[in-house]
């Protein structure tokens, strides 16, 4: 058996080499400056567990192809899902009608393109289908874990998703590349009761993992306490102040504010156009010099990792942010030929039926000196924020906000009680200059991250170290 | 298709199964971009997949495909069929009752064919006619995140075990534009758009293009506001979301779970009796329509809250066995999973103070224009987000503010709304007029 990239569609479709050539030639006849074809099959399952019993239980096939021309600043795209000779050509000819009057772009040969690394080395064919009992059992024991947690909790609902998504990446230039990526993840919700009152517990994590990953890295016994101690804690929360405050934000998720407040703003799509809050900031300060932030694609099995992009290029560890220096952006295929530079493998789309763009893939700040209780007790009045919910961010003026699930006032140095209904709101460009302490407990999410942007969604890592920020607003009611 | 749709049911009886369900979609699209009076993007597709749900008993299983083509069809029948086999049973479980099933008839104008008719160079003009108004509006209009028209059309079948077939072709297009301005060396940006069934039934361009260009500019300059409690207006697009809120609360399925804050309110007041909050799946023309709902049973009207009181939840079968209630005809789903819930047109009825009105009897407060962020907890009814918008201040919009948050509790926000506007907008499926809601605090400075 060969290990062509083209090897899946052509077995299953017979997508053939020369075909490719065809398409990516009618894709660039009437001119453009490049072309390419995006080919995905993504088989996926999922369980839903609620009330002890599975409610739902689902399976499915998603194939298609996009063919997308680029001319200047201008994309023609077009998607099918018919992978048929006829249907493919059809949707080149109407991505070529974008470039009519452009030069002609010569096509080269096509060349196998490996990744050159292997970030998530299960046996990937069979992730997409490795059989409902072992996904039924994962939920049925998270839901286990949830309810002996605390006599408390009411209500449990699991969920469990997975995928194996095959791409196939062929371009004008010659690129020809393929990857298989997997995706799990197991998720939790737990509700707790008591005088009437009702609080909810959220908790989730998983990567381009196998199934092992479950009995070994994080169990569903874990997640199912987690969303349960959640739940019971808030309970005891009490109405969160409002107003500015210091805030302490905990280790691992909470790097959310960094991919709202700083990881959009550094965007290239957003930078060339001159409509980010960082625009024209390369090489100025823009965070304390305790900062450094940096993009990684290559970390092994996390959610936001790849072998390659979803234009074919490889991920790579970019430096965004160096002891508080902007030093560079995020940048997908079209932006880096309209900006010259090169990509950073972050050209990224939900599907086939996208076109794609620059995303982040895993968002992180290093480690820093600080002892956590140390940054605990410098603080006289503020926030501790240990889980969130989502975020937001407008990347024109960089506001930004997210809202926690689980935090807690910080009195005299000490924690002292959860409060609830926490929503934190600044300003990009500020945020990062006002940390003032920084941990040494960098740690990054348990994968369950997903980015949002133009309707599109892809998976993404966040994380942190424990961190200080000297003035936040805090939305709260009190 | 439909013969598709019926072979599949037929087919999964034929296989063991005692009910089923087919699903199948298919439709096109035509989206274009253009920024700063340039082509960025033009985009055509067409698209199809099928979904089907078969029950074995109590025991359900669902599966897609967007190949359908009959040996994929075939391949995804039996793993339904495998899926309900290994799932449990669920007493609950099942299609709608044989005499729930219907469709509302008479044209409810859901499909215009010119939609079809645009051609990208003429989706490009209407693009570029709304940006070049917003710029034009005023200097300091200096950079855009572009304008974007899209257009398409589906077509949806569904068929069951139970002799149901139903057919509904829908059309919808949509212009937006979103400016940016500069003032001072600092940006600040907003949008508008129009969305309707086909082409004629748009706002102009050049309509869209000014009120964007008005919203975007009237944020320039923005300060923070400062800690308190305060009334705060929301305007329709703002109240639009509060809806949604209600909408998450009033769903059976969030009810039957008790994650709803409205869980067992049902026959309660539990608003002011100013507010009627009606869900309307088969007004004629609208966003959210259909002649039947995605289990195959008729779409109505439903009052919510009727003078302050919740008159009914909004459900699908299964939701409403679980509640010991009858459907109202709001399944929803998408092929991944079985049906849930969704409205199908959700509008809070007008009252009689103009916007204006409401305004002037404002000391000091907040004219809401934007929220942003998700924290909204539909358990606890919880609500904090973050906000921008307009300083009111002695009855007038004074200046614009941002960078705040506006924090309170969705069950007593219900009792706390001291005005309705007369302003009724509608504009997709979730339709308000202007809001006032006393006693909201504010996080700012």
């Amino acid at each position: 058996m060969s290990n062509a990239p083209t090897d899946f569609f052509a077995r299953h479709y017979g997508v053939s080499p020369t075909d490719l050539e065809r398409y990516l030639a009618a894709a660039l006849a009437r001119g453009g400056d490049f072309a390419d074809l995006y080919f995905e099959h993504q088989a996926s399952s999922s369980l839903r567990l609620e009330e002890g019993i599975i409610k739902s239980a689902s399976q499915g096939i998603s194939l298609g192809v996009g063919v997308r021309v680029l001319s200047g600043e201008r994309t023609g795209y077009a998607y099918t899902d018919d992978l048929s000779p006829e249907k493919i050509l059809r949707a080149a000819a109407t991505a070529a009608h974008i470039a009519s009057g452009a030069t002609a772009t010569h096509i080269v040969g096509l060349s196998d393109t490996p990744p050159g690394r292997n970030l998530y080395p299960v046996a990937a064919a069979a992730a997409g289908d490795t059989g409902m009992l072992g996904k039924l059992a994962l939920v049925r024991r998270a839901e286990r874990a949830a309810r002996e947690h605390d006599a408390r909790i009411v209500q449990v609902q699991v969920g469990y998703a997975d995928e194996l998504r095959q791409i196939l990446v062929v371009a004008s230039d010659g690129r020809c590349s393929a990857d298989a990526q997997p995706m799990a993840r197991l998720s939790v919700l737990a509700l707790a009761r008591e005088n009437g009152v009702t609080e909810k517990g959220h908790s989730g994590g998983g990567g381009r993992v196998a199934l092992e990953f479950f009995d070994e890295v994080l169990t569903p016994e874990a997640l199912g306490e987690q969303a349960a101690r959640e739940a019971v804690q808030q309970l005891a929360a009490r109405p969160c102040p409002a107003g500015e405050m210091e805030v302490v934000l905990g280790p691992g998720w909470p790097g959310i504010l960094l991919h709202e407040a700083i990881g959009h703003g550094l965007e290239a799509d957003f930078n060339r156009k001159k409509t980010s809050a960082f625009s024209g900031l390369l090489g100025q300060r823009v965070a304390s010099e305790k900062c450094t932030v940096v993009d990684n694609g290559t970390l092994p099995g996390r959610r936001g990792s790849l072998n390659m992009d979803d234009e074919g290029a490889p991920t790579h560890c970019t430096t965004l942010i160096e002891n508080g220096i902007l030093k560079n952006y995020m940048q997908d295929e079209l932006s880096a030929r309209l900006t010259g530079a090169a990509s950073t493998g972050n050209g990224r789309r939900e599907s086939y039926a996208h076109m794609p763009m620059p995303r982040m893939t895993n968002t992180y700040m290093l480690a820093g000196n600080d002892e956590p209780a140390d940054i605990i007790r410098s603080v006289r009045r503020g926030l501790y924020a240990v889980n969130f919910g989502g975020g937001q961010v407008d990347i024109t003026n960089g506001k930004f906000v997210f809202s926690a699930s689980e935090s807690y006032l910080i009195e005299d140095g000490k924690i002292t009680a959860p409060v609830k209904g926490a929503t934190l709101i600044g300003n990009g460009p500020d945020v990062l200059t006002r940390v003032s302490m920084v941990g040494n407990d960098l740690k990054l999410d348990q994968g369950i991250g997903t980015c949002g942007k133009d309707g599109q969604s892809v998976p993404v890592g966040v994380g942190i170290p424990t961190l200080k920020v000297d003035r936040l607003t805090v939305g709260g009611t009190q | 298709m439909k013969d598709l749709a019926e072979r599949v049911v037929a087919e999964a009886a034929r296989r063991g199964a005692t009910a089923a369900e087919c699903v199948i979609r298919y439709g096109r699209e035509l989206s274009v971009n253009v920024r700063l009076g340039e082509v960025e993007s033009i985009k055509q597709a067409e698209g199809k997949a099928l979904g089907i749900r078969i029950f074995k008993g109590q025991q359900a299983g669902v599966t897609h495909s967007s190949d359908l083509a009959w040996p994929a069809v075939s391949a995804m029948l039996d793993a339904a069929l495998a899926i309900a086999e290994a799932s449990s049973p669920d007493p609950f479980a099942g299609l709608p009752r044989a005499e729930d099933l219907g469709r509302r008839e008479g044209d409810l104008q859901l499909y215009d064919p010119a939609v079809l008719a645009v051609t990208a160079d003429e989706a490009l003009d209407l693009a570029r006619r709304a940006e070049r108004a917003a710029l034009a509006c005023d200097a300091r209009l200096t950079n855009s995140n572009g304008a974007s028209f899209d257009a398409g059309e589906g077509t949806k079948i569904l068929a069951n075990s139970l002799g149901f077939v139903g057919e509904v072709r829908r059309s919808s297009c949509s212009l937006s534009v979103a400016p940016i301005a500069e003032q001072n060396g600092a940006k600040q940006r907003d949008y508008w758009y129009a969305v309707a069934r086909g082409p004629s039934d748009l706002e102009p361009p050049e309509t869209v293009g000014r009120r964007a260009a008005e919203r975007t500019l009237r944020r320039l300059g923005a300060r923070k506001a400062a800690t308190g409690r305060y009334p705060v207006v929301f305007e329709p697009k703002t109240a639009r979301s509060l809806l949604g809120h209600i909408l998450e609360a009033v769903s059976g399925e969030a009810v039957y779970r008790e994650a709803s804050f409205l869980t067992g309110a049902l026959g309660r007041e539990v608003a002011v009796p100013a507010l009627t909050l009606v869900d309307d799946g088969c007004q004629p023309a609208a966003l959210g329509s259909a002649p039947f709902d995605a289990e195959g049973v008729p779409t109505r009207r439903t009052v919510i809250l009727g003078e302050g009181r919740l008159q009914s939840y909004l459900l699908n079968s299964y939701a409403a066995r679980k509640l010991n209630l009858a459907t109202t005809g709001n399944a929803a789903r998408g092929l991944a999973a079985a049906p849930g819930v969704s409205c199908g047109n959700l509008t809070m009825e007008p009252g009689k103070q103009s916007p204006e009105e409401i305004i002037a009897a404002i000391p000091q407060g907040l004219y809401v224009t934007e929220l942003i962020g998700f924290g909204v907890n539909a358990v606890t009814g919880d609500y904090s987000r973050g906000a921008s918008g307009l300083w009111i201040e002695n009855g007038q919009l004074a200046y614009p503010v941002e960078e705040i948050t506006v924090a309170g509790n969705l069950k007593e926000m219900l009792r706390q709304v001291a005005a309705i506007g007369n302003d009724l907008e509608f504009r997709g499926a979730v339709n308000a007029p202007t809001i006032r809601i006393d006693g909201l605090t504010i996080a700012g400075r």
